[in-house]
Parts: structure tokens; sequence; C-alpha cells
């Protein structure tokens, strides 16, 4: 057996990223931004495998790169906010937290191991206020870097960036913001003609600070069309769920709104479902169940609903 | 710090997500927990053996189906020997959009219980971005009963009662379980705890096929008016406090908890026409 040739740390490392941009720039960019109801995210992704995904309450998780990578990473994020929300409280659950964790888990990859990981991903936490909401971006290295208004992700990012930076503001409504994602999607890095993107060869979901509890919903049909559309009236996401049967994480314009005496029962709706044990301050009273004869004051989980 | 949680065994030494968070295979929170750490589940706990203890009981839940879905209510004390550990507790959850559950036996584990449960059906939904089946939702729950059996021979039972929406099928469904895991679907109604003899009794004589949710919702309060007639451990209408049972509706929309006054109303209707009339003899 020969030597192996002597490769400096240097070159090791930039052999590593380069290979990983190469990677990365393959695929087609993710856009993440801000409007004034929450995160917008627009990837252009015509096939079901998907790029967008609901994390946690408030949080969601955006990816560009090898699926299987990411999706693995997907996958362990939903893990981590689920067990630390089962042990803590939902409340614990912070998008700061995953990022780090995502963080560690590239960075290690990327020193260690022979193949980094050829992904890119974006972590955003929608708060009560613009001002709180949260953006973290993570590249393959492990670095990470907190942005304020947009991200994109992916292939070749230059030219959507231009188009971003000219066009966006706190204010945009979601149908602005939309229409300038796509535009900036569309963005042709060689500086030619910018394509036209319809609606069905997007992926789009949102974390819409409005709501309570789970935040993430995603958008199709003719409700993306007429988001996208400058002419439609509509401007922003209906504020309640379609009425049609399943999973009401989707809102397609389609369906009605769900009538159910929502207001009528506005504390107790699905969304806010009481929460057994999570929803305050554990009492101490808990530890009284062990012992006879003790009337606990505090309900075990008495449902003040969580949100 | 990347510790997900504390005493989250495997947790590797360099900070990056330990390898069972990244191990592709299972959409169950509670496999996965049962892995990286299973001190936090419910029946992975051991206790002396021969002893047992005093702890809150909840009691009665009825369940019933009505044209649109089902209804389940639940009354609203816990107790503990003869004493009443609670008056307001609530015994019917949402598990998810389309599914609820209610408890019977050892408040705390019980509680525990759905508390997990409600995080294994939103972490699968998550994971596999679609919504569990109903008898997959069914199976789910029957398995964390089984995991709980060496602490139901201690004394400490749960049984649960798991209603839901069928979306394959359209119509509501209603499951009983047994202290070992067994999952029998129940056809029309059925109730569970203590008072469920006399709630059951009560239903037989109230419930009727195509039932409309407002007689639906009628017919579960009356059962637990019923129920706390004759068993000293259901809680009836708190008229005083205006504590009232907690009811749930479940049909193509998802579920719904009935609100205060909504349900108060329905319970001063049924105190007035029992007035003079304590069996509801009609």
């Amino acid at each position: 057996m020969s030597m192996p040739f002597y490769v400096s740390p240097e070159q090791l490392m930039k052999d590593k990223a380069d290979y990983a941009r190469k990677g990365i720039s393959r695929g087609r960019s993710v856009v993440v931004l801000q409007y004034d109801r929450g995160i917008a995210f627009v990837a252009e992704n015509p096939q079901s495998l998907r790029k967008i995904s609901e994390i946690y309450d408030r949080i969601a998780f955006a990816a560009v790169g090898m699926y299987y990578e990411f999706e693995n990473l997907r996958v362990a994020g939903i893990r981590y906010a689920d067990l630390r929300g089962y042990s803590y409280d939902r409340s614990d659950v912070t998008a700061r937290g995953l990022a780090n964790a995502y963080a560690q888990t590239l960075g290690t990859v990327f020193t260690t191991e022979t193949k980094p990981y050829e992904i890119e991903l974006c972590v955003a936490e929608v708060g009560r206020t613009p001002a709180q909401d949260q953006i973290y971006r993570l590249t393959y290295d492990g670095s990470v870097a907190d942005q304020h208004g947009f991200v994109v992700m992916g292939g070749s990012t230059a030219a959507a960036e231009e188009v971003l930076k000219g066009g966006w503001r706190e204010e945009l409504t979601l149908g602005e913001a939309l229409t300038l994602a796509v535009a900036a999607l569309g963005a042709d890095p060689a500086g030619g003609t910018a394509r036209t993107l319809a609606p069905e060869q997007l992926e789009v979901a949102v974390l819409d600070r409005l709501r309570p509890r789970r935040t993430f919903r995603r958008i199709v049909g003719s409700l993306l069309a007429d988001l996208l559309n400058a002419e439609s009236p509509t401007k922003h996401a209906p504020e309640s769920d379609e009425s049609v049967p399943g999973h009401h994480d989707t809102l397609s314009g389609e369906g009605g709104a769900r009538s159910s005496a929502e207001d009528a029962s506005a504390d107790r709706k699905p969304d806010t479902e009481p929460v057994p044990g999570t929803d305050r301050p554990p009492s101490p009273d808990r530890d009284t169940y062990a012992e006879p004869e003790v009337r606990p004051g505090e309900p075990p989980g008495s449902a003040h609903p969580a949100g | 710090m990347t510790h997900p949680a504390p005493g989250a065994a495997g947790a590797a030494r360099d900070g990056r997500l330990p390898a069972a968070y990244l191990s592709p295979g299972t959409a169950s929170f509670t496999d996965f927990v049962s892995g990286v750490a299973p001190e936090l589940l419910p029946g992975r706990r051991s206790l002396p053996a021969g002893m047992s203890l005093e702890a809150p009981h909840g009691t009665t839940i009825v369940c019933l189906e009505h044209e649109g879905g089902v209804v389940m209510a639940g009354d609203r004390r816990a107790t503990m020997g003869n004493l009443i550990a609670n008056r307001d507790m609530e015994k019917v959850y949402a598990a998810d959009e389309y599914s609820v559950v209610g408890i019977a036996g050892t408040a705390g584990i019980a509680i525990e219980l759905v508390k997990l449960y409600q995080v294994e059906l939103e972490h699968y939904e998550k994971i596999e971005g679609a919504i569990m089946s109903i008898e997959g939702k069914a199976n789910r729950l029957a398995t964390m009963i089984r995991g709980n059996l060496g602490m139901a021979m201690q004394g400490l039972s749960v049984v649960p009662l798991f209603a839901g929406y069928d979306l394959d099928e359209g119509r509501g469904r209603i499951f009983s379980y047994d202290v070992t895991g067994g999952c029998y679907p129940e056809a029309d109604h059925h109730a569970i705890g203590s008072g469920s003899m006399f709630a059951r009794g009560s239903l037989k004589k109230i419930w009727r096929p195509g039932l409309s949710e407002a007689d639906a919702v009628r017919a579960a309060v009356e059962s637990l008016y019923d129920a706390a007639d004759d068993d000293s451990a259901t809680g009836g209408p708190d008229v005083g406090r205006r504590i009232w049972p907690t009811l749930a509706v479940i049909d193509r929309e998802g579920v719904r908890f009935l609100a205060d006054d909504e349900l108060g109303t329905v319970v001063e209707r049924i105190v007035a026409d029992r007035r003079g009339n304590p069996g509801g003899a009609r």
C-alpha cells in the first residue's frame, strides 16, 4: 500500500465546501420572507416531495439540496421539538434551540465525515409581533446566520436576492409577498428575461401570526392563484380553516370556512385544545397526589386552553 | 445547548443531534421516546411490590353517535376515597382535530397518557403529512394502555373511551378499552367509569338512530345527570358554581367543545324538566 498524499486542512475544507456548494446549486431555490401577518415560504417545487414543513406550533422548516439528507434533519427536528415540548412546555420550544442543534449536526458532519451534507436549511419562528420573528439560515458547514426580512437558498441566489432587496418592505401583505417571492424565483441568474412561474409549480406555506397554537398552513389551489393575481381582491390568507373534511393544515380557497360556532366557543376550539399538564406552570400540589387524604388544590392539568 | 431533555440518553458529546434522532423509520413519538428518554413514559416506572396508594380517580364518561358524528361528555368530579378531590376537572380531551379521549381511572396517570397520546398523533401527522386512520388511532391508544398494565395491576389503572369521526366512512366511531389494552369498537353509545351502569341504562332509553346534534347533546347531559343521581363519585350539574359537564361534538368539521353558556342552557332545561319528575320519566 502506498502512502496517501498529504492534503492540507485548508485544501480539505475547501474541497468539501466546493463539493457541497456544487450539490446545492444544482437544485431550485427557496425563498423565505416576512410579511405583515407572518412568515411565508415559497419554493419552486412541482412534485410531492416537500421542501417546506411544519416543525412545531410556531416553527417551520425549509430546505434545498439532497432530499434524503434534509428529510432526515426535518424528522430529527420534529422529534427534537416534540420531545422538548412534551418534557418541558409547548412554549419552551424555540427556533433558536433547533437552529443550534442543526448547526452542531451540520458542523460535525462537515468536519468529521468524508462527505458533507449537500443542503441548506432555514428555520423560522413566527413571533407575536413582526419584531419577534426569527429566521435562521444554516449552511452545509454548520454556520448560522440570523436573518431579517428575507432569505434565499439554493441554486443561484444573487439574481433573486436583487429582486427581494428591491421589493421587500415590512408591511407587505401576503399577496404582495408571494408575488415578490415568485418574481425572485423566476429571475434569470444570467440576466436574461425572467421566467413566469404558475401556481402549480409552487410549494407555498405560511406561519400565520394570528392563529392560535399550530400556525403552519399550506396554501394551494385557487387561493394561491388569487393571492398571486394582483387584480384579485384577495390579499390575505383567510382567518378560519376550511370546512372540508381532512387535514386542516391546507388552505385552498375551495372549501367554505369552518362554520362550527368557532366564535361561540373560541376559548375551546380544537386549535387551542386543552393540553393536559402543559397549560400552566407545574403546581407544587402535584406532588401531593401520592399522599392519601390530601386534597390537591389544583386540578391536574385543568384545562385552560394552551393558546 | 442541544441536550434535548433532562436525562435524554444517547446525547452525543459533540453536541450534534444523537443518532436516534436521525435514524429513519418510526413515525411514532412513543417509540422514539422509549429509545432516547424512557423515563418520560408513564408505563415505565416501577412501583414497590405489594403496595397500593390512594390517588384521585376520574369517574363517568358517556359517548353516543348522532347523525353527523359523535358526542362525548364527562362529569367534572374527581374523587379520592370518600372525598371529592376536584370538582371542576376536565376528563374529555381533544386527541387531534377529529378525535377525543375521555378518561376514567387514576387521574394523574390518565392525564399523562392523554398528553403523550396527543403528541403521538400530532407527531405522526407532521412526519407523515397525513392524518392517521381512525383504527390506527384506536390501536395506538390500545398500545399505550397495554404499556401501563404493570401499574394497573397495582391499582393505578387507566381506562379511556375513544371516539372520533371516521373520514373514510363519514360517520362517528366509538372505541372502548379494557385494562389490558383490549380495544373494542362500540355501536351506538357507550359509557365508562363508576357511574357508567346508570348512564348506560339511561342512554338505552333515550338514544335512537339518527339523533340530531342538539338531541344528542341533551341525551349526553341527561345520562350524566342520571349517573350522578345514583353514583356518589359522579358529579351532577353544579348550579351554584355553574360547573357543567365537559362536552365535545365531533363531526366532519372536527372537534368542537361546547361553550359554558351554551351548555348552561341545556343543563338548566334538564334541571327544570326534572323538577317534580326526578327520574325523567316520559
